[in-house]
């Protein structure tokens, strides 16, 4: 409890503080998770809506494997990065090893699936509603998908929100392709493990306090985006 | 994309669709007359229309009634192309329905309305089918809606709803508009201004296919009238002939407001 105490009130003197060091691991934290999960957006939403709309034979399969890698182990995909990464690796020309370019990479293998599957199962939901007159007037494919996508946007926000908090959350992969160099790598996730390590329990509850109020930050501006839109009748 | 990959709906008709109808193989200059043959559904183990055979004149109003659970939902999205048949053939002046789809438009008893604004609503049809922008206020004019172009399309009231989907079935330039009960939950004004319009459309050389409960409805815009009862073609006569006196037993007894099983 007395640890928990101190947390904050560490915590609060660090914001405060405008200590140079917390904003950089803030920023680049924020950096990696944002840029992941627009990545994974980018690649998860056609996916999603691809598969909602769908029917082919072994999309059960599909299915069951996307829902499935939703919950890929983060240091699975870190060390299968790494191995892709490292000199002798496929990618290792890239040089992106030990970088934030390689903890955007994970991150965004991470989420992938957690974007993809869960834009299937909104985008299915409207696809219902929508299928018929979607039928009626004759739109190919990319029309549909493209009509769902746009009109399903703000109930997406969620399906965003959720990839962010497993990006920002994430510890194993970005520890083992960033490597948690100071000033390069550190992100919030990890200078909480190394503080921890080091039994520097208060500094590294302060930053958890502070990650914490970043992820519920970002989550009340989207949500915030979603009622707006709500109360519009558009979502 | 796999090849065999198809884009559907999904719940009952899951199975049943069709792929879209882009292509125009064979293009008749008009979709009329109808000619629709031994015309079988099934699904679930069930028979949902049999044997249903009929032939449309190319012009005037026909409307599809009986009772709840004959078919008559499920003719019209046979008829459109939204289903296909177990058995049997639809055939636009010797066009499968599906291939005529693009030419015809649907009018859902519930509307389906993108969430969009009103104007954005009609802008989407326009475009999709690559037709004029230009004539959207003009659309929006017709069916009383200009003034609410701007406003979200999810907050009109269910008639403002159901007139702005007739405005957008007729903004495809449909040879063939069917409207599934599409007045079957609004108000008598409402109700008028939609007969209004469809009558406009007809007059326009647009083929009515309207399928409605009500009996007074029936009677103001029927040319003719097809009356279905457990999933067969009971009856199909002229108006002037039905009203007073209907053949079928069924149908005698619909118009009298006995419970017909």
């Amino acid at each position: 409890m007395q640890n928990i105490a101190e947390a904050f009130g560490l915590a609060l003197s660090l914001v405060l503080s405008g200590e140079a060091d917390l904003y950089e691991i803030v920023g680049l934290s924020l950096r990696v998770s944002l840029s992941a999960t627009l990545l994974a957006s980018a690649i998860g939403l056609p996916v999603g809506a691809l598969v909602a709309v769908s029917r082919f034979r072994g999309r059960g399969l599909v299915l069951v494997v996307m829902n499935a890698l939703m919950g890929l182990p983060p240091v699975v995909v870190g060390l299968l990065v790494y191995l892709s990464l490292s000199r002798s690796g496929p990618l290792g020309f890239l040089g992106l090893l030990y970088t934030p370019g390689a903890m955007i990479l994970a991150q965004t293998i991470l989420i992938v699936p957690i974007v993809a599957a869960l834009s299937r199962q909104v985008l299915e939901d409207l696809h219902a509603e929508y299928a018929d007159q979607f039928r009626s007037l004759c739109l190919s494919p990319r029309q549909s998908i493209a009509t769902l996508l746009w009109d399903g946007r703000y109930a997406l926000l969620t399906v965003w929100l959720a990839g962010f908090g497993r990006a920002i959350a994430e510890v194993g992969a970005v520890i083992i392709v960033g490597g948690n160099i100071d000033h390069l790598t550190r992100v919030m996730t990890t200078a909480i493990a190394l503080e921890t390590s080091k039994g520097d329990l208060a500094l590294a509850l302060a930053l958890g306090i502070v990650l914490l109020v970043l992820a519920l930050g970002v989550n009340a501006a989207v949500q915030a985006l979603r009622l707006t839109a709500a109360r519009q009748a558009h979502a | 994309m796999p090849e065999d990959v198809s884009v559907t709906g999904l719940g009952m008709s899951d199975a049943l669709a069709l792929p879209p109808a882009h292509a125009a193989a064979a293009r008749p200059a008009s979709l009329l007359p109808l000619q629709v043959s031994g015309l079988r559904l099934e699904a679930g183990g069930a028979v949902l229309l049999d044997g249903v055979d009929l032939a449309l004149a190319p012009a005037g109003c026909t409307v599809i009634m009986g009772p709840n659970g004959a078919g008559k939902s499920i003719l019209l999205k046979l008829l459109h192309g939204l289903i296909a048949p177990s058995a049997g053939r639809v055939s636009w002046n010797g066009l499968d329905a599906a291939r005529a789809t693009a030419r015809q438009a649907l009018v859902f008893q519930k509307p389906v309305l993108l969430r969009r604004s009103v104007a954005a609503n009609l802008d989407f049809v326009l475009k999709a089918r690559g037709r004029d922008r230009s004539r959207r206020d003009e659309l929006l004019a017709d069916v009383g809606l200009l003034a609410k172009a701007r406003q979200p399309a999810r907050l009109l009231s269910g008639g403002e709803a159901q007139r702005l989907a007739l405005a957008r079935a007729l903004a495809t330039g449909p040879e063939v508009l069917f409207l599934d009960e599409p007045t079957a939950s609004l108000d008598p004004a409402s109700v008028l201004v939609i007969e209004r319009i469809v009558g406009e459309a007809r007059a326009r050389g647009t083929r009515i296919i309207f399928v409605t409960h009500d009996i007074g409805q029936a009677r103001r815009i029927a040319d003719e009238v097809v009356f279905l009862h457990r999933g067969r073609v009971a009856e199909h006569a002229a108006a002037a002939d039905f009203f007073p006196e209907p053949r079928s037993q069924a149908a005698r007894d619909y118009l009298a407001g006995r419970i017909i099983l």
